[in-house]
Formats: C-alpha cells, structure tokens, sequence
C-alpha cells in the first residue's frame, strides 16, 4: 500500500497494557472509542499518567470513568527528523499535547490531523478522532485529535 | 570559618580519555574508562591504585567491579550509582562521593561516565542507543513509552520539545537567544584544542540555516554524538592540600525531581521549566551566596532552550528579558557578563553527560581553562535541563570558603 489510513504509517511500535494490567481499562476503552482515564473515588482528583493509588489522597486504584475526547493543544512540536527511517517520507508531523479542562486538565499525547506544514497554536480547541490499527495479531487504537 | 560540610570535600584531579566523533573510538568502552581515571589520578597525583570509591549516574555504565579487579584496588569501600535519566544526575554522582568522604566511607572517591556510541545506534534513532533491535510493542508511560512511540514521539529532539515550544510561544524567549548559547559554546571550542569542534565555528547565518529537527529545534540546537570519557577524582580538602593542584571546593551540590515530574504525558503543572526550580534556591542557600557571585556559569546542553530554562531558574534572566541578557557577546568569556560553556559544552566541546561542564567549572577555578575567565572563584555547573531528575553543583576556590 502506497497510502495509509492513518496519520503515521503502520511502522510504530503496538501500545500494549502495562504487564501489571493496571491500565487496561484505558487501552480497552480506546477500542471501544471511549476516552477512558482515571479518577480518584474519594477526593476526585482526575489522574493522568494512570496510578495504582491516588496521588493526591493516596486511596488506592482510582476509578476509571470516561470522558469526552475534546480538549485544547496545550504544546505541539513539529517533527522533522523523527528518528525512525521509515517515517522520512512523512515528515514534518506535529504532535500535540491536548488538555483536558472537563477531566482536570489532565493531557494526553496525539497527532494532530491534517497537513504537517498546517499553522498550530497553543491554545486551539481540538476534537478527538479514534484511529483503529490492526498490526502483528494486535488490535489496538490511538486517539488522534482535529481542530475544531 | 564555614559551617558548610560539603567544604570539608575538594576535587583534586580531573581528567578525560580523548573525545572521538560518534562511532570512531580506537579504543572500547573500558579502556576509555580506564584512560580518564588514569589522566584524573595522574593530574590530582594520585596513584591509581589510592581509588577506594567510585560513583556515577545514569546506568548502565561500566561496573565498578570490573574497574576495582582492573586496578588491582586493594579494597574498594564505596560504589553508588545515582538514578538519573540521561545527564540529569552528573552533579549528583559528585554529591555522592562528596557525602561518601564527608561520612568516613571512603576516601579517594573516583566520579566517571563514559560515551561510547556503536556506529548506527544514535541517540535519535528507534530501537538505537537506548532500545537494541526492532521495538515491536511499548508499555508504560516513560521514555519512548505507548503514551509517546506510537505517535512518532520517539527521540529525545521530539520527546523534549513539547516544553521548548512553550517556551518560545507562552513564554515569549526569542530565537535568538537560542542562537547565542549556541553560538557562544561553538567560540568557545575554537580557543579548547580537545573541543570537537575546534577549527568548525559557527556563524549566525549558519545556525538560523541549519535543519529543523524537531521544532524548536535547530540542528545546532542539538547535542553533539561521540565517544569519550571523563573522571574526576574527590579527596578531603585536608588531603587536597598537599596534592598537585588548587584544590576546588564543593559549596553546594543536590539533586531534584519537582511534583508528578516524571508523570505520563506531561502531566506535571510547569512545563516551561528545566527542572531546577525547587533546587536552585536551596544551593544558593546552601553555598550563602545568589546568581550575582557567580563567575562563570556550565549548564548542561542537551538542547539549547533548556539552558535558558536553567538559567531563569538560576535568576541569571527572566523570561521578559532573556533576548536582551543571552546574547553572543554576553555569553563568551572574553569580556561577557554571563560567561557559559566555556568549553564549548556538550554542543562543541563533547557529550559526555554532562561530566565535561563540571570539569571545566574546575579548570576555571584553578585558572587552567582555554577560555579562562579572569579571577573565576565560583562555578555553577548543571546537569540535564528538561530531565524528570536533575541535579547541580556549586563549586568555588579556596578563597571564597
Ligand atoms: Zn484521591
């Protein structure tokens, strides 16, 4: 195949659980096209990356609860040189770190879609896009975000 | 008198191995080591085999088993390994010889770190220097993990821009200033005749039309890649007294990691930040002086818009007013207020995490350095701006203890 459905081509790394399996709910969700992140049941603290107990009260195994996949770019990088050959060929691609403000601000780490060479500023709003992927036995999603 | 314990503590002797481009050492990992412990030994004038102590950062680097059954050390009595990621713990490896001496635990404490590049295996590269082979899946949320790989964020450049763009656009530092310090390092390496890039100056022009790597992000916004090693040797500043050289004290040394630092994602408050912002104003206080009584200042380079993060932290800019106090001719020890780098740093002299800023903080104490700056008495040296863990070191002269 000479295009790909997906923002990258599908010569990254499969995000698998953590072997613990602490973080499956998240993982799980994302298939299921639910942004699903953590939170804790007794001081409501929303807690990204995922922890075994809260880090704020330290209740042990927050909740997971879902939320809505729309934020805004809180910093964005454009890549050039990605450190893989094989993504060469679509290069620049930016990346963005999205902030939650209906979950904490909690934020989360995608592409943003559209042109590489497209202007981004921190600060826009951005919608999340569910991107499935099927690679080596594993089905897997990432969460991808548009402007607004 | 000072009532600061850690002044109870000097390095005595400093030295390195060679530094080689990326890939082009004659020698293996080892044998490096073994030669800038020999060099640090020969300069302090101490006999290799005096070495009871050996501590580093960073791992894995070269055990101090093989190190002690190599010299033939008749009892080794201390060997730490500092948990930093990348540079951010080379100043903490120096803390921790200095508390091994100050406790009685040791007495002629060696810091060492090595860089030894295969050719192929490049910081920037998947699966290179930090992975081995083909990655096929990711877990976990740290360096290279499944909230970052699968979306392309895989080198260090990418990994630890994010924080740099927030400098430039929320903060509002210029690019310029990232033109100066690195600018500033590339002068510097033209006067040191170990600097790898001796006899390769860099223009303005030059930097502004180097490639992008991963914005903000210039080519020569970047580290250098290359293989060598450096080692310092730490006594008692009683026995410091009657070696080789002027003795260089420690006044302050710690290491930090902020709230959440290291969380996934970038989860943690202030990401316009190189991380020293809990630590700088406790070595300050530790060494009983501010920004204004330092004379020359290393800061660890991985990428250049870190070294302005440090620097704010360490009160010598604001963000406001970081285009007007980092410019080239503020920057460079001939003349500049803000001497940096004066080796050339991990951008133009080598990268060896980190090490060479602390040695060449030494040899401005003692007045040996290629770019010496005049009456040099206090030296900041940092190590790994944007790292979740960092870490630095005050050092000064014996006149200002
Ligand atoms: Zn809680």
């Amino acid at each position: 195949m000479t295009t790909s459905e997906t923002y990258l081509p599908d010569v990254l790394p499969v995000p698998l659980p953590m072997d613990d399996g602490m973080d499956k709910p998240h993982w799980d969700g994302l298939n299921a096209e639910k942004l699903i992140v953590q939170r804790c049941g007794h001081c409501h603290t929303w807690i990204w990356g995922p922890e075994h107990v809260c880090y704020n009260c330290l209740a042990w195994d927050p909740d997971w609860v879902e939320t809505e996949p729309k934020g805004r770019i809180y910093a964005w990088t454009r890549v050039h040189t990605p450190g893989m050959d094989a993504l060469k060929p679509v290069t620049p691609y930016i990346c963005v770190i999205v902030e939650l403000p209906q979950a904490g601000n909690i934020r989360l780490i995608g592409n943003l879609l559209g042109p590489g060479t497209q202007d981004v500023k921190i600060g826009e709003e951005v919608v999340g896009q569910f991107e499935h992927h099927s690679k080596g036995g594993y089905d897997y999603t990432l969460l991808q975000w548009r402007k607004a | 008198m000072s009532r600061n314990p850690l002044t109870a503590v000097a390095i005595s002797g400093i030295g390195n191995s060679g530094f080689y481009p990326r890939g082009t050492s004659p020698d293996p990992d080892f044998r490096l080591v073994l030669k800038a412990l020999f060099a640090a030994c020969e300069d302090a004038g101490i006999n290799p085999k005096e070495i009871d102590g050996l501590a580093s950062y960073c791992g894995p680097v070269t055990d101090p088993r093989r190190i002690a059954c190599a010299l033939g050390l008749k009892e080794l009595r201390y060997a730490s390994l500092q948990w930093a990621s990348g540079g951010g713990g080379t100043s903490a490896a120096f803390a921790n010889a200095a508390s091994a001496i100050i406790a009685g635990l040791a007495d002629v404490v060696a810091v060492v770190r090595s860089v030894k590049m295969d050719v192929g295996a490049r910081y920037g590269q998947f699966g290179g220097a930090y992975g081995g082979g083909s990655v096929e899946t990711v877990s976990g949320y740290g360096f290279r993990g499944a909230d970052k790989a699968p979306y392309g964020v895989l080198s260090s450049a990418t990994t630890l821009s994010f924080q740099a763009n927030r400098l430039v656009e929320d903060a509002g530092v210029p690019r310029s200033a990232f033109s100066a310090v690195s600018r500033a390092s590339y002068h510097h390496a033209q006067q040191n005749p170990d600097a790898l890039m001796n006899g390769r100056p860099l223009s303005a022009e030059r930097y502004e039309e180097s490639r992008w790597i991963a914005e903000p992000y210039k080519l020569y916004d970047c580290c250098l890649e290359n293989d060598g090693a450096i080692a310092a040797i730490l006594v008692s500043a009683e026995r410091a007294k009657n070696l080789k050289t002027k003795p260089v004290h420690l006044l302050a040394a710690g290491e930090t990691m902020s709230f959440r630092a290291d969380s996934g994602a970038f989860n943690w408050p202030d990401l316009c930040s190189g991380a020293f912002r809990d630590l700088a104003p406790r070595l300050y206080r530790q060494a009983g002086i501010g920004p204004q009584d330092v004379d020359v200042v290393q800061v660890y380079e991985n990428f250049v818009p870190g070294v302005v993060m440090a620097l704010e932290e360490f009160g010598f800019c604001t963000y406001e007013n970081a285009g007007e106090v980092l410019t080239f001719e503020n920057l460079i020890a001939q003349g500049g207020k803000l001497p940096l780098n004066t080796s050339g740093g991990n951008l133009a002299e080598a990268y060896v995490l980190g090490m060479g800023h602390v040695v060449e903080g030494v040899r401005q104490i003692r007045g040996s350095s290629s770019n010496q700056v005049q009456d040099a008495n206090i030296v900041l040296a940092t190590a790994g701006p944007l790292t979740p863990m960092t870490s630095a070191l005050i050092l000064g002269s014996g006149d200002v203890l």
